[in-house]
């Protein structure tokens, strides 16, 4: 394999792996604090069609972001009000998430655009455009660093540095602050952190609410960077990969990102069955491919490498003892 | 209550606007919408046409869910409406529910094969008109590379794909056709991404024009090629506006002749399975002002020769359907 080619597969996975990422991380959070989030899916749609939609409305992609993040942030305030204040179940109220995004973009699209559920293309400033990063042009025809440097490390937009960066801030957040012990805390063992004087429905709210914006992210990323509007299920089942990444990763930051990377790369690879097939010799099936990281996450969960063991008070509602 | 009400307006909007005169012809538009800029609006066209044609008045109805399906052809078949025309393959199964309760009316389904009496089917020859935007692909192409982004990996899409590889081939001795399906589920229709990213992996193998023929993801590869400055060809409708002067042509499927060649035929209707191809203009290419700088002189009279040459028989177009396998084009 060429180096050309490596990277421009590399390139490949670190476009389809952030969304990944940030869905990862959102429900990282909320899984950290005791709230199973299925609904990943459908608030990464509810964004996506949202930020599309404002973003073309305003013309600029910044209103879009924020108007996406409102929607994933109502959507998890829905989850937070069902799982936290009224102790409802955490997977139904996930998966009615998931129904009602995926129904109710489509509707709303319709009657506000006219063109068959999806928004019209977006153009110029309503897009986040990707950023070259300084010295990249002059860098390039450095040998090897430079091809490094100018396609893998430069050219991507915004919102793709901006999910890279959140994996060392969720590191030192979760494990290096009081809030995070605490946030750990009340996924573990809500009864301990609600004895030592500190809310376990404030501290869940706000995770609820991280996990809304983050996935909020990572829907604005998919229609206002990586394509340009919203397209009815674009988000085509990633926020389910994201889940089982972050099963894969057991439920840690950095390997979150190792994990995203690694389900990234297997999609990026089955784009290119071209390349498969000369560096491996033999044609090699494209589904497999895209079904591995099911796969990977069945035998980490089936106990045969390694062992993944959620948060203890996952999709428990907390009730105090009385 | 609600949903009972929400049932009974449908009901009356049905009726008002079935009852409009009698023996008028149906049409209706599946769940998108009259104006999707589609195959609904195509057929809708078609309708129009007509109408502004001949100063006859014809009935409507957009459905507003799957349920409403087999409710709107009864209404229309009740107040006397012949023929109704449904475009879209979903109809099929309460079409064959329906059509034998209604032998005297002529039921004509566009993209679907339902057999019953009185019911005409129309389909397309995709391979065709893939056939023709093929030739002009490989005409286009500076590289001597051409590509094809397929939705979810079905026999149809195939068609497309070999089609579309037999012109780019025909057209110009060795050129190369890369083609990729997007998955082999629903979700392959409505997956921009990874459409994207199917764009640009071909880009690095050398193709300067993409066929997509993927439904939403579609819409991820022409933005793409846009993005990359290379040429791209969309599918069904004309889809050259969507990136002016970056899409070299699309693929029509004259979803609105076959429309109105039903209305003109009226109550006389011949049921039966209707292929449409080149022949009867049931697929082509889009010329307009948006592609007018792509396509030369020579392009369009080669394309135009082949197209002859496929209407009376002389170029045989291999239909991928017809035995699973494709001469051009390795799946």
């Amino acid at each position: 394999m060429e180096l050309l080619t490596l990277l421009q597969i590399l390139d490949s996975t670190v476009r389809l792996a952030t969304p990944l990422l940030l869905a990862c991380l959102a429900g990282l959070y909320s899984e950290r604090a005791g709230i199973f989030d299925i609904g990943l899916e459908g608030k990464m749609l509810a964004a996506a069609f949202l930020s599309g939609a404002v973003a073309y409305t305003s013309g600029s992609a910044w209103i879009g972001l924020f108007a996406g993040l409102g929607a994933s942030l109502v959507l998890s305030t829905v989850h937070g009000v069902a799982s936290i204040t009224y102790r409802g179940n955490q997977l139904i109220s996930g998966v009615a998430i998931n129904f009602l995004a995926a129904g109710l973009t489509v509707v709303v699209a319709q009657s506000w655009f006219g063109q068959g559920g999806r928004t019209p293309q977006l153009v110029g400033d309503a897009r986040f455009e990707p950023i070259t990063l300084p010295f990249a042009e002059a860098l390039r025809e450095v040998p090897v660093i430079g091809p490094i440097y100018y396609e893998l490390v430069s050219g991507h937009t915004s919102l793709v540095y901006i999910a890279l960066l959140l994996v060392p801030l969720t590191w030192m957040l979760l494990y290096r602050t009081r809030f995070g012990l605490r946030l750990r805390a009340v996924g573990e063992n809500p009864a301990s952190v609600d004895t030592a004087g500190i809310s376990v429905i404030g501290l869940r709210y706000i995770s609820v609410i991280i996990c809304g914006l983050l996935c909020g992210l990572a829907g604005v990323y998919l229609a206002t960077a990586l394509q340009a509007g919203f397209v009815k299920d674009m988000s085509a089942g990633r926020g389910f990969i994201a889940l089982a990444a972050l099963i894969f990763a057991k439920w840690r930051p950095w390997h979150a990102l190792y994990a995203c990377l690694l389900f990234g790369f297997l999609q990026a690879m089955a784009l290119r069955p071209d390349v498969l097939e000369s560096s491996l010799g033999f044609k090699v099936n494209g589904q497999l491919l895209d079904a591995l990281p099911y796969i990977l996450t069945v035998v980490i969960l089936a106990g045969f490498v390694g062992k993944a063991i959620p948060p203890r008070a996952g999709g428990e509602p907390y009730v105090k003892e009385r | 209550m609600k949903k009972f009400t929400t049932t009974l307006l449908a009901c009356a909007a049905v009726l008002a606007t079935s009852t409009a005169s009698f023996a008028d012809p149906a049409v209706i538009y599946d769940l998108g919408g009259k104006f999707d800029k589609s195959f609904n609006e195509s057929a809708f066209n078609g309708a129009k046409r007509w109408k502004d044609e001949t100063g006859g008045n014809f009935a409507e109805v957009e459905l507003q869910s799957d349920a409403q399906r087999e409710q709107a052809m009864r209404r229309f078949a009740q107040s006397g409406a012949n023929p109704i025309v449904m475009a879209g393959f979903a109809f099929a199964s309460a079409l064959t529910e329906v059509a034998p309760d209604f032998p005297d009316t002529k039921f004509v389904i566009v993209d679907m094969v339902v057999d019953k009496p009185n019911v005409k089917s129309v389909v397309f020859n995709e391979h065709e008109g893939s056939y023709l935007v093929g030739m002009m692909a490989a005409l286009a192409s500076k590289t001597g590379t051409v590509s094809f982004v397929g939705g979810m990996d079905i026999p149809l899409i195939r068609k497309f794909a070999c089609g579309y590889a037999q012109g780019a081939k025909a057209a110009k001795e060795g050129t190369k056709v890369i083609s990729n399906m997007t998955g082999t589920t629903g979700a392959a229709w409505n997956d921009p991404v990874k459409g994207s990213e199917l764009t640009v992996a071909q880009i690095s193998q050398g193709s300067d024009v993409v066929f997509a023929a993927a439904g939403g993801t579609g819409l991820g590869v022409l933005q793409t090629a846009a993005d990359k400055n290379i040429l791209s060809i969309g599918v069904d409708a004309n889809q050259n506006y969507l990136h002016s002067g970056k899409v070299l042509t699309s693929m029509l499927k004259r979803v609105d002749n076959a429309v109105y060649d039903a209305f003109k035929e009226g109550d006389s209707v011949k049921p039966g399975i209707n292929a449409m191809g080149l022949e009867n203009n049931g697929v082509g290419y889009a010329l307009d002002e948006h592609n007018a700088k792509l396509v030369t002189a020579e392009m369009k009279a080669a394309v135009d020769a082949a197209s002859t040459k496929i209407s009376s028989g002389e170029i045989k177009v291999h239909n991928y359907m017809s035995d699973e396998k494709c001469p051009a084009l390795e799946f």
